[in-house]
């Protein structure tokens, strides 16, 4: 009885605070807060598809773009070293281009709403859930899409073969240490006990 | 053939962490040893009679002051911690020190001044733990190094004694 | 009115003690597990370790507790104070809140949800941020350094770990954290899967930052790494919840491999013991050996770390993958 309102509470909640911290991305001035904002923009939309029973694809979201993605995002964003005043000295130039695109944008989506022949029809109400939906995920991701599952990996494989490629350069004179070599090196091969013949040297 | 049979081995010390089983396996027998510190508030290690600690001035057994005011340990102090006042000749042609001031702060704990001492006066005794809350608190005077002197007395001539034969 | 005691405000309040009730355990025990890991690598150097507050010293971690609360908290001049005194908020709730799905007996996790191992998994590879933040927020160098350190490391192990983690899921078939233990009733997955146990072991000790691992602390080169401008209560919290991470990863190498709250014989004198007790103990099994790892290996070097992490435990524990999943279709017969 109760249970659906506080769903709906926390619904309005969660998706107020994902705007809030969307909104917080684009506003905030210093661009490692821009991040951290990115960040819990990211928590609240995992907190939303858990309310929505995909909590799935919420533990995906936490630890695939949470968890590994925004890291590097906010690893690269610490490293720079930003002048904040040459950071607003465009913005008035910029000003223009970026409410133009806004506004076409806007009015695009009004657009869709509003035309009835394209309206958007109604979700349908979503299947009783008889089996955890990774169960579902993997069964629908591993047999009927098996191929386009595995073409995208093949794809992501040669995206990062490229990666490597355009930035491995090879390097002449660098010693690097073989722990392998190390570890299997016996006291018999570098150790050698002689005896020293007072007044001689070796 | 055997090194053959040698070089699989090694691989297989290497891939099986056969060193950090050992290294545990020593670990867990060092854990069961006696060990080798000390519960130190309550047990304390021995101290050689040549521990140079807290200072003090001694007396003769008839309580009279063995200072003669003869400013050797002033002189010779390294780090100018000792400051003397001699008074005026008694009866007897010896002097006494109205002031024997010692600045615990500075002292390197060298040990000259009991070295220079012709009568046995100054002495570092085997006391190590007089910590204070304030500065003024460690600068020693007269007072304070006599009694100092009245309360080690006993260990203080014992370590004189076992010291005789070497000086 | 009554409809809404009875629906939700009884189950909430419930559900409110019960999250109390496991947090003021989970404190009590870190306190003592603080004080075994220090009685532990002293007794391997032959020391004597904590033993002047209470008898045995066994009140050792209260007087340390007492200490940071009193102290000053001091945040640095140019120091950006929000995300500075967030981070080690961040790291101290997530290492606690984890701790939610972990079932310390059967049907005690606080949730039992379905996907309870991706929670556990999702929630230690947030941890990160407390430290990156603290890093960056602290506005020095060494702290900075050492951040980068830990972003770049913790992130490393996570592969490795997630690849084992899905070896235990392929042997138990669920995410439910109480299905995976009831999985081991007849055998602990630690016998079958045992080079994937001392991967996660290792990758354990890399992920939450614990010696020989402790490269962002590197008391040597880095002084303290993230936490050299932290003080007081925040740094009270960055080692509550350091501490905390690192037990949990205990529980969760107890609930994978060691059969969680199952006793180690099905018969008479083991089962008489409550399961609590025995997940306890294998925990605190789990911790001391981490103590004793922390006494016995040096720390590695950075280049070292990494190279362990990307060239040997993830091919390993990618193999491993494939060698559980084959193995389970030849068993099983499935294909």
């Amino acid at each position: 009885m109760l249970a659906p309102l506080l769903t709906q509470i926390a619904f309005y909640l969660f998706s107020a605070a994902l705007l809030a911290m969307a909104s917080g991305v684009i506003l905030a001035r210093n661009p490692v807060h821009s991040v951290l904002f990115l960040i819990m923009a990211f928590f609240n939309a995992a907190c939303l598809f858990i309310l929505m029973g995909a909590e799935f694809l919420a533990m995906i979201l936490l630890i695939v773009y949470i968890g590994a993605v925004a890291v590097l995002f906010l690893f690269v964003v610490m490293m720079l070293d930003i002048d904040f005043v040459a950071l607003r000295e465009g913005f008035w130039n910029y000003l223009p281009i970026g409410l133009a695109l806004g506004v076409v944008l806007a009015s695009e989506l009004i657009l869709l709403a509003a035309l009835p022949t394209v309206a958007l029809a109604p979700a349908p109400p979503p299947p009783e859930i008889l089996q955890p939906n990774i169960e579902r995920l993997g069964e629908v991701l591993y047999t009927r899409y098996a191929h386009f599952f595995q073409m995208a990996g093949i794809i992501l494989l040669i995206a990062m073969v490229g990666a490597i490629v355009l930035t491995l350069r090879p390097r002449e004179g660098i010693r690097r240490q073989e722990a392998a070599r190390q570890v299997s090196r016996k006291r018999e091969d570098s150790v050698e006990i002689r005896k020293v013949q007072s007044g001689e040297g070796l | 053939m055997a090194s053959w049979i040698g070089t699989i081995f090694e691989k297989l010390r290497a891939f099986l962490l056969l060193d950090f089983i050992r290294g545990f396996l020593l670990g867990m027998r060092y854990f069961f040893r006696k060990k080798a510190t000390l519960d130190y508030p309550f047990e304390r290690g021995a101290l050689s009679s040549r521990f140079r600690g807290e200072h003090a001035l001694r007396r003769y057994p008839n309580g009279e002051e063995r200072c003669i005011a003869c400013k050797l340990c002033e002189a010779v102090c390294p780090a100018q911690a000792i400051t003397i006042e001699a008074g005026p000749a008694q009866a007897d042609g010896t002097r006494r020190a109205t002031r024997y001031d010692i600045d615990m702060l500075k002292c390197i704990y060298c040990g000259l001044c009991q070295e220079a001492c012709p009568v046995d006066a100054i002495v570092e005794g085997p006391n190590l733990a007089y910590a204070a809350e304030s500065r003024e608190e460690l600068i020693y005077d007269k007072e304070k190094l006599l009694a100092n002197g009245d309360r080690w007395e006993e260990a203080l001539a014992d370590n004189l004694k076992k010291e005789a034969p070497y000086r | 009115m009554t409809a809404f005691l009875t629906e939700v405000g009884i189950p909430f309040l419930w559900i409110v003690a019960h999250g109390a009730a496991i947090l003021v355990g989970l404190l009590i025990f870190l306190a003592f597990a603080l004080y075994m890991d220090r009685k532990v690598w002293a007794a391997v150097q032959m020391r004597r370790g904590p033993n002047v507050v209470g008898p045995f010293g066994l009140l050792q971690s209260v007087a340390d507790f007492l200490k940071f609360l009193f102290k000053e908290p001091i945040i640095p001049d140019g120091a950006n104070k929000v995300v500075f005194l967030l981070a080690p908020l961040i790291t101290f709730t997530l290492s606690l809140g984890a701790w939610a799905v972990v079932p310390l007996a059967e049907g005690w996790a606080l949730a039992d949800i379905n996907l309870g191992i991706l929670y556990l998994f999702a929630l230690t590879s947030l941890g990160v941020y407390g430290i990156i933040m603290g890093g960056w927020a602290s506005n020095s160098k060494y702290a900075f350094l050492g951040a980068l350190r830990s972003a770049a490391q913790m992130v490393s192990y996570e592969v490795s770990i997630g690849f084992i983690i899905v070896c235990v899921l392929l042997a138990a078939g669920s995410l439910n954290l109480s299905a995976i233990v009831m999985a081991q009733k007849d055998m602990w997955f630690i016998f079958p899967l045992f080079p994937a146990f001392v991967l996660f072991f290792i990758s354990a000790l890399a992920e939450t930052n614990r010696p020989p691992f402790d490269l962002p602390e590197a008391e040597s080169e880095l002084v303290a790494g993230f936490m050299v401008e932290y003080s007081s209560t925040p740094y009270l919290l960055f080692m509550i919840g350091e501490l905390a991470a690192a037990i949990l990863m205990c529980a969760m190498a107890t609930t994978l491999f060691l059969g969680g709250w199952l006793p180690p014989l099905d018969i008479a004198p083991f089962n008489w013991l409550p399961g609590f007790f025995w997940f306890f103990l294998k925990t605190l099994f789990i911790f001391f050996l981490f103590a004793m790892v922390k006494a016995i290996v040096p720390r590695y070097r950075y280049d070292q770390l990494m190279r362990l992490g990307w060239k040997v435990f993830l091919p390993l524990s990618l193999l491993m993958v494939a060698l559980t999943a084959s193995a389970l279709i030849i068993l099983r017969g499935g294909a």
